[in-house]
């Protein structure tokens, strides 16, 4: 993991902006985990990844929260 | 066709500002460019000054008013202006101001919070209306 990003205490689309602003300052080939409990994102991040051109390597359930982790692939 | 989305923000109260910098958000998230045609109270919330200071809710749900300013201060909740903000960072967003709103209330460029792009008359609005694919009154 390259870097973490912990938005869990932010609301729809609070987690799926942060990510976005990780990925663009991150160098293609890193890989991102985002945390986020907002129902939302769920669904729209790995929308996002899809439409954006990167890869979801994982959706791990936590407790609380899922962590999404990215790879940028562009 | 262009990839945009058109926003009128004729409303100046709290619970119609909100989803305007949520669905900016949502859509430059999808790659799309925004424009905001601010007009009437929508464009009375962009007065400098004036956004940090907006509490009012739609008259029809005054009553809820305190609640929801409660709720959104207990949980966090970023407020309208700075999520607009935000997307404004990440994305192509363009806010204007409706030229004739400006002359009613006699109002220069200055009088305006930096996040105003621009002043612009209704026949361009149209022109950004023609070329989106979503086009939303709020």
């Amino acid at each position: 993991m390259d870097r973490t990003v912990d938005a869990r205490d932010t609301f729809c689309p609070g987690p799926l902006m942060e990510l976005i602003r990780a990925v663009k300052e991150g160098e293609v080939g890193e890989v991102i985990a985002v945390w986020s409990k907002d129902a939302g994102s769920q669904r729209d991040i790995p929308l996002w990844i899809e439409k954006a051109g990167h890869e979801l390597l994982a959706v791990n359930e936590k407790e609380e929260y899922n962590e999404f982790v990215i790879k940028k692939l562009r | 066709m262009a990839n945009k989305m058109t926003l009128i923000v004729f409303s100046g109260t709290v619970d119609k500002l909100m989803p305007v910098g949520i669905l900016a958000s949502g859509a430059v998230a999808m790659g799309m460019e925004v424009e905001i045609y601010l007009t009437f109270w929508g464009l009375q919330a962009f007065r400098q000054g004036a956004p940090q200071q907006v509490t009012k809710m739609s008259a029809e749900y005054e009553d809820m008013a305190p609640m929801m300013m409660q709720l959104m201060k207990e949980k966090n909740m970023p407020s309208w202006y700075d999520t607009l903000k935000q997307a404004k960072e990440l994305g192509t967003i363009r806010v204007h101001a409706c030229a004739a709103t400006m002359d009613l209330m006699g109002m220069t460029k200055e009088d305006l919070d930096p996040m105003v792009d621009d002043i612009v008359g209704v026949a361009e609005y149209v022109e950004f209306a023609r070329e989106s694919e979503i086009t939303l009154f709020m």
